[in-house]
């Protein structure tokens, strides 16, 4: 029989991503200026490793499986980091906002 | 072989090329995590030209944002998060061997699912009356109508394709629950149910980055 993970363990991780929900619909409504896509995104980021760590098994799983998971998180950086590099730095998008 | 013996124990379910169980269930882990990682790329250029537009056209991404419902956009998250919840239960009471109880987290999970595909279908209906959909019938008063329709292009494209992913979810865990019923996933056998889970626990970070992308450009 395969270890299992304490109900507890779920349903805090589930209490603390519906705070984490709160927490982005209530900063919708203040304005931060361009701070409110920095916050929604570190809410967003947020979310989803804890969903990655605890309903998704990421914490106590292999050094293999840690390996993909933040490999596929990488090569989106490189997505849209490079792209975005190039639209920046050739004046194909205003920086006025 | 020895087929005509009912399974001893978890090492029945080995198939050959695995040296034991544990290793069938850390290659089927593994593959899930490579599937899910080509997802990001799939996903991923959905968001990069979110991104790339987002930030030529930010004034008309806050105005066309405020059209889209948060109150829907935002319990539909909760009612994601709650589904993930009774996933990750599911797959504890699948490797707990308790068949009645994973068969009704499956349904339940997959009802949560159903009731999302719901409320974006009442969102659809009212962005459709609201001539919100882009193309012919598509009617902007503000500035920039044709930026305006390119946001609700990308709406449509990365929820769209977000409720494709939920609708083969949902379909997964009800294959998943009957095959439970009938006892496919006892004594050990609970790779399947692990790795749908991986699935389902997968789309609904996308759904976390969608809701606030979409629904909240600018505050309101």
């Amino acid at each position: 029989m395969e270890k299992v993970t304490q109900p507890k363990v779920y349903v805090r991780t589930c209490v603390a991503l519906l705070a984490l929900l709160a927490l982005t619909w209530a900063i919708g409504y203040v304005d931060l200026g361009s701070f409110n896509l920095i916050v929604a995104l570190a809410v967003a980021i947020a979310k989803a490793i804890v969903i990655a760590l605890f309903f998704m098994h990421i914490k106590g799983s292999s050094r293999l499986l840690h390996l993909v998971a933040v490999a596929g998180v990488i090569w989106l950086l490189f997505l849209i980091s490079l792209t975005l590099g190039d639209y920046f730095t050739r004046g194909w998008v205003p920086l006025n906002h | 072989m020895s087929t005509l013996t009912s399974p001893a124990s978890e090492d029945a379910f080995v198939a050959q090329q695995f040296d034991n169980i544990e290793q069938q269930r850390e290659a089927a882990k593994l593959g899930m995590w490579i599937f899910l990682a080509t997802e990001v790329l799939f996903f991923g250029g959905l968001f990069l030209g979110y991104t790339v537009y987002r930030f030529t056209y930010g004034q008309v991404f806050v105005d066309t944002s405020r059209k889209l419902d948060v109150l829907l956009g935002g319990t539909n998250t909760a009612v994601l998060l709650v589904s993930s919840l009774l996933m990750a239960f599911a797959v504890r009471a699948a490797k707990l061997d308790q068949r009645r109880m994973l068969t009704w987290l499956l349904l339940g999970t997959a009802l949560l699912g159903c009731v999302f595909m719901s409320i974006k279908g009442v969102e659809y209906h009212k962005d459709y009356v609201d001539h919100l959909v882009p193309g012919r019938h598509f009617e902007w008063h503000g500035p920039d109508p044709y930026n305006a329709e390119l946001f609700f292009w990308i709406y449509f494209a990365m929820t769209g394709l977000h409720a494709i992913h939920v609708t083969v979810g949902i379909g997964v865990m009800l294959v998943l629950a009957l095959l439970a019923r009938l006892g496919k996933f006892s004594r050990g056998n609970h790779n399947t149910v692990e790795i749908a889970g991986l699935y389902w626990h997968f789309v609904d970070i996308v759904w976390v980055f969608l809701f606030p992308l979409l629904y909240l450009v600018g505050h309101r």
